[in-house]
């Protein structure tokens, strides 16, 4: 998690534990869940019966590098897993020591008496009282007051945040602690299976299954391994009938070298760090499966307030009525929204500030009574004393104040406020008692850099549909300004999955995020729902990821981490099956060059001796696997591109150069084990 | 390489891809149910097979009901062809009074022949009366073929459909593919093929008296007629054991680039199909140029090595100009008999026009690798398409992981079950050839069959399991066949390799086709364009060559090797 202490990569501990676990990983029934593992430690066990019993022929000292070069590769494979849980597991322990047993003040009966239980005690549906400097000793919702709430244990940010009763606010976690004031928590979780517990359970990689697409891959893993076992393994009576004859050491070593240890060694360390990823943005996912389907996604609904513009709109012009100037109707807007906390009021005061250079003045030197917005009367404004009322509202009612101190809204106000309200924005009247002084342009502001991102996401082949309780007008309006290829306008919650059920008909993936319960049916609808940590219990129930911070445009990360994801997992393997080609000029030629002297043609390395060649290939085969660890947990670099492009980088890359890269490295090492004197 | 060669290969090449595009139409409509220019003509004789044959054509089959279909009719053709051979001399038709075929070689070639792969392991004119050749072989010569072409058009609809249950009927394309397709084509050909010089007489051998007084006996038959399917159905039994080097079945160059072009005409149309039934011609003709590529390859090194020559003859004073003729028809010559061992086996047709145990190592090593890489390079009818199928997903399979999506073939994601069923259909081939021939270089009974020693041995009987599994069913020889040995692993490896692959590929196709169509967006992974041409063939080749290199270097590798070093066997 990125604002807790940050788990370096090589942490010096972390890979201790790791080298301890891969040890203890060797035993079979670990083992057995890698085929291709599982190959290289039966061949390693073989070779080492035949290094310890009889038929040992050639050279002993080749025999015991080959033996050791085997089970490295399998440490390797079984350390590359380790230091990849190793991670989540250090994070676990960090969410365990918040996971304190602490003592709950459970309600009893109607009349509100109070018993002391233990947190794991507590069931679904007990109620319980928490105050300021408690912890919260379950998953709930707030059904009774309103407390600010210090979520940092789960989350990381140290801001507290407000949790109230009813709403979309009203969802607390476990774990978290009250600052201030008192709360009734009515709990939804059974102990055991609370959001830190399957969160504890998630870092650690306990609840770790299959991916659909890890699955299908160790299929093709597994497949390969058995046409290399065919190959080996038909390679001794063809070499009888030849005249030559294959020791099963070597035999092993070649399969070894052949089967795709390198992918089969770093895939499920691939799989955790891909989760790890995720959550170092702070996003729970549910499954990798989650992560996944993210990586699939072309469709992504966002919600336009929050998440493509900011949530409150701003003041960004001054429309004056005719006959007033600018600067009178800045000075009226201002006195106006002078005592107006509202994110719009402050805006107008901001805005009257940088145009005509207007200070903030307190309401006490000017002797006048703030009047607050309310439902009724839909305006805001200043009561002076000496009976002078200036305000700001909606043009309705402003019409209605204005008559009554027996004036009228101009016609040209009138059609300013027409002309305001079709471009998407929204008209406030300013009044200075029965006289009009103009408009305000209050506008929706689309968030910095959202542009860039939606190209992004374009060029990667995914669309962004707005989804807005706005009107067509003003939606269209935004959808331009922020660059999203669609949208939908007055959407009720309903028409959110009706969208969702509708793209999904027509071949489509879908990502959304949500934080109401309102939300939770489209939530669960979608491929990938991510719901917000503030959001209700239902909303994160119903998604496949909560994301900590409850930043809406993070599914884009999500979104990029799935995708890396699996081009690490293709990237690896296609260099895993180019390298074999360098590898059987290595080992081939080795093979029967005592039977073909002319077979020494192949050796297109000119590597010293058979047994050097051999146990090049085998030692570049191991180290390889370590090699490429820090890859497998980065992940390959990801750039939004067309499906096209990055095909043909990736292919360059781990094709081509899965091809040629083992030429050079065998190569390498055969010089160094004969400098060594080694073989 | 002569520019010669240069321009046969060219031309013949050219010709086909002239073919493709209306062979690939004319499918599509014979496929899709479209009326075609023959409807008048066989419409009705189409309704009289259903009615007799109690056939629904309407009923369309899932891919279990399709499959179930197939093996019951291979199994009941593998009997009925049994007992013709078995009961051939009560039978009539038979001038030249041949007895019974013997049981492990009936049995053997029954399976051969409904296999498609028409490996012989008699000679034909010796063995087989009139009525065997042309009711039981020449019959199974159609059927099979039409049988592959079937799997094909049902795997075209698997992958064109969406969220189906069915992918055809089995006896409707079967039907279609023998009357549209098989019998007009073979038709018109085995015309143009008589009045070029093949063969077609129901007389007996005519028994002549050569200018120097000796009699001699010159077996006839008709010829032209098998002769056309043989070709057209990438079958490649020969009416006589010496096949299309015999003069009465393939007597010029002419009828040597016909027979080449009756070879790859509906494969590489098939790809058309793909394209137009799928609405993505783009991926067909992508499929297309894959194959090209690894043809042109294949008899480019092949036609380069045979004109070369061996320098061990050319050392004891043979012209070098003349290229490796050893095995060779004069009238053919190095680059059209090249050209034609690598048509023959990059389809799973097996005739041949030469001896591919004469060929250079490195010559002969084209065939061997051909069919290795699964026959897919045009491939036999049918075959060749579902056979690049398995290639084309698993290709789609490795690379799509690389754009950061599940994998998807034409908008349908590609998921464990398609990969379980892409990988057993590569390891049946992979298994039966690799096992099989290390069986036979083993046992006594496999290398007392073997004619030479040494890795030209090896390449025998390899070549030998090769052709088996790879339903080609041309032979190296050299290996004498009919034995017990032989016959019966051979018939095994045989009917693995058709029906073991083809229910798999089946039940891919049946997957493909209950699948959801995803929507196509710029992360889409493109099946198209050359990068996907070239990223195919690789895939194809590395399968291919990290399978089998360990085995062909002690082959041909070490042969080619020993030969420039001036050693033969």
């Amino acid at each position: 998690m990125s604002k807790h202490a940050e788990i370096r990569l090589l942490d010096r501990a972390l890979l201790a534990r790791a080298a301890a676990d891969s040890v203890r990983k060797l035993h079979p029934r670990h083992m057995v869940h890698n085929p291709v593992l599982f190959v290289v430690e039966a061949g390693a066990v073989l070779a080492t019966l035949a290094l310890l019993g009889v038929g040992t022929r050639g050279s002993l000292s080749f025999q015991l590098q080959v033996v050791l070069w085997l089970w490295a590769t399998v440490l390797f494979a079984n350390f590359a897993e380790a230091v990849a849980e190793g991670r989540g597991k250090a994070q676990a322990d960090a969410l365990r020591r918040t996971k304190t047993d602490t003592v709950a003040r459970r309600l009893v009966g109607a009349a509100g008496d109070e018993e002391q239980v233990g947190s794991t005690e507590l069931r679904r549906g007990d109620r319980v009282v928490v105050e300021a400097g408690q912890a919260i000793p379950g998953d709930g919702t707030v059904v009774e007051g309103i407390a600010s709430v210090d979520e940092s244990a789960i989350t990381g940010e140290s801001a507290p945040v407000i949790r109230e009763a009813g709403g979309d606010r009203s969802a607390v976690t476990g774990g978290t602690k009250v600052l201030s004031d008192r709360i009734v928590v009515e709990i939804t979780s059974e102990p055991g299976s609370t959001f830190l517990d399957r969160m504890i359970r998630l870092v650690e990689g306990a609840e770790r299954q299959k991916t659909p697409n890890e699955i299908a891959l160790d299929i093709l893993l597994a497949g390969l391994t058995i046409v290399f076992l065919l190959a080996t393994v038909t390679l001794r009576p063809f070499a009888l009938y030849s005249g030559g004859d294959v020791s099963p050491t070597v035999l092993v070593a070649l399969l070894v070298c052949l089967i795709p240890t390198t992918i089969g060694g770093l895939l499920s360390a691939i799989g955790i760090a891909g989760m790890d990823r995720v959550l170092r943005h702070n996003v729970l996912a549910m499954s990798g499966r989650a992560v996944e389907a993210a990586g699939d996604v072309n469709v992504l609904l966002l919600d336009k307030t929050g998440t493509i513009t900011l949530g409150n709109r701003q003041a960004s012009q001054l429309v004056p009525a005719p006959g007033v100037a600018e600067r009178d109707l800045a000075e009226l807007a201002q006195l106006a929204s002078l005592a107006d906390e509202t994110p719009e009021g402050r805006s107008i005061v901001v805005l009257a500030k940088e145009r005509f250079g207007l200070r903030g003045r307190e309401l006490r030197e000017l002797k006048a009574r703030f009047v607050p917005f309310t439902a009724r009367t839909r305006m805001s404004g200043l009561d002076f004393e000496g009976g002078r009322k200036v305000r700001k509202g909606a043009a309705d009612a402003v019409d209605g104040f204005v008559k009554a101190a027996g004036g009228h809204l101009p016609e040209e106000v009138r059609r300013d406020v027409a002309r305001i309200a079709g471009e998407g924005g929204t008209p406030l009247v300013v009044a200075d008692g029965g006289r009009v002084a103009g408009t305000i342009y209050l506008k929706d502001v689309v968030k910095g850099g959202m542009r860039e991102r939606f190209d992004r996401l374009r060029a990667m082949g995914i669309r962004t549909v707005m989804i807005t309780g706005d009107n067509p007008l003003t939606a269209a309006s935004i959808a331009r300004e922020a660059g999203v290829d669609d949208f939908l306008a007055e959407a009720k919650p309903e028409d959110k999955l009706a969208l969702i059920r509708k793209e999904q008909a027509g071949g489509n993936l879908v990502a959304m995020t949500g934080d109401g319960t309102n939300d939770a049916p489209a939530l669960a609808q979608a491929d990938v729902g991510m719901a917000m940590n503030t959001g209700t219990q239902a909303a994160k129930e119903a998604g496949n990821m909560v994301d900590l911070d409850s930043n809406p445009t993070k599914l884009i990360e999500v979104v990029e981490i799935g995708k890396q994801l699996l081009m690490t997992r293709g990237a690896l393997t296609t260099f895993s099956i180019s390298n074999d080609v360098a590898k059987y000029f290595a080992i081939i030629p080795a093979l029967f060059v005592a039977t073909y002297p002319q077979l020494e043609a192949l050796n297109v390395m000119k590597l010293a001796t058979p047994e050097s060649a051999i146990l090049s290939a085998v030692v570049f085969n191991a180290l390889v696997i370590v090699a490429l660890i820090p890859l497998a947990l980065r992940g390959v670099s990801y750039r939004p591109l067309g499906a096209g492009r990055i095909l043909r980088r990736n292919l360059l890359i781990y094709g081509v150069g899965g091809l040629v890269a083992p030429f050079v490295g065998i190569k390498l090492i055969d010089l160094l084990l004969v400098a060594l004197r080694l073989a | 390489m002569p520019a010669s060669a240069f321009l046969e290969i060219g031309v013949y090449f050219l010709l086909i891809l002239a073919l493709t595009r209306p062979v690939g139409v004319y499918l599509r409509r014979v496929f899709a149910g479209e009326r075609t220019l023959l409807d008048p003509v066989l419409g009705p004789l189409e309704r009289l097979v259903y009615r007799v044959a109690g056939v629904d054509p309407r009923k369309e089959q899932g891919w279990k009901g399709y499959a179930t279909a197939i093996l019951v009719f291979s199994v009941a053709g593998v009997l009925g062809v049994y007992a013709v051979e078995r009961l051939q001399a009560l039978l009539p038709l038979d001038p030249d009074r041949l007895p019974a075929v013997p049981p492990v070689l009936a049995w053997s070639t029954a399976v051969s022949f409904v296999t498609n792969t028409n490996w012989q392991a008699y000679s034909g004119e010796a063995t087989m009366s009139y009525l065997t050749q042309m009711a039981a072989l020449a019959l199974h010569n159609f059927l099979s073929a039409a049988t592959g072409i079937a799997v094909a058009v049902a795997v075209i609809r698997g992958i064109a459909r969406a969220e189906a249950k069915t992918i055809g009927s089995f006896w409707v394309d079967l039907t279609r593919a023998t009357l549209y397709v098989l019998l007009p084509i073979s038709f018109v050909s085995a015309v143009v093929l008589m009045s070029q010089g093949v063969v077609q007489s129901f007389a007996p051998a005519a028994k002549v008296t050569t200018l120097s007084g000796a009699a001699q006996t010159i077996p006839l038959g008709p010829v032209a007629s098998q002769e056309a399917i043989k070709e057209l159905g990438t079958n490649g039994g020969g009416f006589f054991n010496a096949n299309s080097s015999h003069p009465y079945e393939n007597p010029s160059p002419a009828t040597n680039l016909l027979e080449m072009l009756l070879i790859f005409a509906v494969p590489a149309g098939l790809t058309h199909t793909l394209g137009s039934m799928t609405g993505k011609p783009r991926h067909g003709w992508a499929v297309f140029w894959a194959m090209s590529l690894l043809f042109l390859a294949g008899a480019g090194v092949c036609a380069r090595a045979e004109t070369r020559g061996n320098p061990i003859h050319q050392a004891l004073g043979v012209d070098a100009a003349a290229g490796n003729m050893e095995g060779k028809e004069v009238r053919f010559g190095p680059v059209d008999t090249a050209l034609f061992a690598t048509v023959t086996t990059d389809a799973s047709c097996g005739a041949v026009n030469g001896m591919h145990d004469s060929f250079t190592p490195l010559g002969g090593l084209v065939p061997l690798v051909n069919i290795q890489l699964g026959e897919v390079v045009f491939g036999g009818v049918g075959a060749g398409l579902y056979g690049i199928f398995v290639f084309v997903v698993l290709a789609v399979f490795i690379a799509g992981l690389m754009v950061g999506r599940t994998p998807e073939y034409l908008g349908k994601k590609v998921e464990g079950g398609e990969v379980k069923l892409a990988m057993l259909s590569v390891l049946v081939p992979t298994f039966c050839i690799l096992v099989g021939s290390a069986a036979a270089v083993v046992s006594k009974a496999g290398l007392s069959s073997l004619a030479n020693a040494g890795p030209h041995g090896l390449s025998e009987a390899l070549y030998a399991f090769t052709s088996a599994a790879g339903n080609n069913g041309s032979a190296f020889a050299g290996l004498n066949a009919n034995t017990g040995f032989y016959d019966v692993l051979l018939a095994l490896a045989m009917f693995a390799g058709r029906f073991l692959v083809i229910v798999p590929i089946l039940g891919m196709a049946g997957s493909l086709a209950a699948k959801k169509r995803l929507a196509e967006s710029a992360g889409t992974f493109p099946v198209d364009g050359p990068l996907f041409t070239f990223l195919l063939a690789g895939v194809i080749v590395v399968v291919g060559a990290l399978t089998f290199f360990p085995v062909l270097s002690l082959g041909p590798a070490v042969e080619q090797l020993l030969m420039a070093a001036g050693r033969t066997f």
